[in-house]
């Protein structure tokens, strides 16, 4: 346990220090959130209705951002054929990778989003529903990136073919959420928020296996 | 430590299609040093990395004896395995004192990274990240760090690249304490490492 808290908190920290990519991510999400409503116009209701959606793309392509940076330093500097021989399961080195992911990207994004929401005169109910099913998506865009990280990465410049792998498979994770977003506006009662919860805990329960396949598969080539 | 011996029979490794090299055995008992040789592409760290379980030989097996087991599988051997390759695990934005730190961690494993930090010379810049160090120093830390994690089977590569006279004998030290220790060292080397060494030359 010991072990994967010490992952964690080096993650973090190396994210959050020069060149780590956490801070690039909210800033690009918060440029994207931007500069849609300055390229829209001045219509509010249309603003409200698309906000889900630009929120919810913005929020996948600034965690897509860092997502090259998962393994693919601790592959070339060697870090990660020490982390393999140590006694800690690829399994678990892989999870605590994601979730560390996740605190610096998907859980960052999620607390600056009601402030995006400003931009989009986003009605006051919906700022709940945004908020929480951030909370609830981004897990699955980090682990679905972990897998992809995972495969490309001994490919040089693995980064570039990273959102073909990751970006068709986190369909469902916009549908769900941005509609969990917009079926708030229409007052309709949808079950877009239990699918995304399904989704995402499916999807962060088998990567962390997967990824380690991955990891596997690179240490041998 | 209740190593024995590591075996290795009838290895071949084939790389992208091309074979590196076929029909390698090697036998190296607990408190022995091996010296790979061979030319460059002769398949030194990939033997390296055969042993340690990251590549899987294509024919051939290894076998790692202790008082207790023989292991044969791959991923349960890495386990006892201390590694040094020729990158160094050092992160750039990490000091020293926290890479230790956190290699103690995840390898569980009790002691002092100062005292470590101090019994490689790097006394002085263990605050300082390690873009700021130099490749020798970098080897330092590298070596510092294999000590540290107490794994019976040392497996380096070129472990004294970079290194300065002073750290060469500091490395041939460690691996001379090592193996009086009963543990086994391998190394791909050019150098003459300075101790009683058996070789093997890969063609």
């Amino acid at each position: 346990m010991s072990a994967f808290f010490a992952v964690l908190s080096r993650d973090i920290r190396l994210a959050t220090r020069a060149g780590g990519g956490a801070f690039l991510a909210l800033a690009f999400f918060a440029a994207v959130a931007t500069l849609v409503p300055l390229g829209v116009g001045s219509d509010l209701q249309l603003l409200a209705r698309i906000a889900g959606g630009v929120l919810w793309v913005g929020a996948i392509l600034a965690a897509l951002l860092s997502l090259d940076r998962l393994f693919q330093p601790d592959f070339e500097d060697g870090s990660l054929d020490v982390l393999a021989l140590s006694p800690m399961p690829l399994e678990a080195l892989s999870f605590a990778k994601i979730v560390a992911h996740w605190i610096t990207t998907g859980l960052a994004l999620t607390i600056l989003s009601p402030i995006l929401g400003l931009l989009f005169g986003l009605p006051r109910q919906e700022y709940m529903p945004l908020v929480i099913s951030l909370a609830i998506g981004t897990p699955a865009v980090s682990a679905i990136g972990a897998i992809a990280a995972g495969l490309t990465l001994s490919i040089r410049r693995g980064g570039l073919i990273l959102p073909f792998i990751v970006l068709p498979l986190l369909a469902p994770v916009v549908i769900f959420g941005a509609s969990a977003v917009t079926g708030a506006v229409e007052g309709l009662p949808n079950g877009a928020l239990g699918l995304l919860a399904a989704f995402s805990f499916a999807v962060t329960v088998i990567s962390s296996f997967v990824t380690a396949a991955a990891l596997r598969l690179n240490l041998a080539g | 430590m209740d190593l024995r011996s590591l075996t290795a029979e009838n290895l071949t490794c084939i790389r992208g299609g091309r074979l590196v090299f076929r029909d390698v055995s090697l036998r190296v008992e607990a408190g022995q040093v091996l010296a790979l040789e061979g030319a460059n592409g002769a398949g030194k760290t990939s033997l390296l990395r055969m042993i340690a379980g990251f590549l899987a030989p294509e024919s051939g097996t290894i076998t790692l004896k202790s008082d207790s087991k023989d292991v044969h599988d791959g991923e349960e051997r890495g386990k006892r395995v201390g590694w040094l390759g020729h990158a160094d695990a050092a992160k750039p934005q990490m000091t020293p004192r926290e890479t230790l730190r956190f290699f103690a961690d995840i390898y569980c494993v009790p002691g002092d990274i100062d005292v470590a930090l101090d019994a490689v010379g790097l006394t002085r810049p263990r605050d300082l990240p390690a873009q700021y160090l130099s490749a020798g120093q970098k080897k330092r830390l590298a070596l510092a760090r294999l000590k540290l994690c107490g794994r019976p089977l040392w497996l380096l590569d070129e472990p004294l690249a970079a290194l300065d006279a002073d750290g060469k004998a500091l490395a041939a030290q460690f691996i001379r304490q090592h193996c009086a220790a009963g543990g086994i060292a391998i190394a791909a080397t050019h150098e003459q490492l300075g101790i009683e060494v058996i070789r093997i030359q890969l063609a």
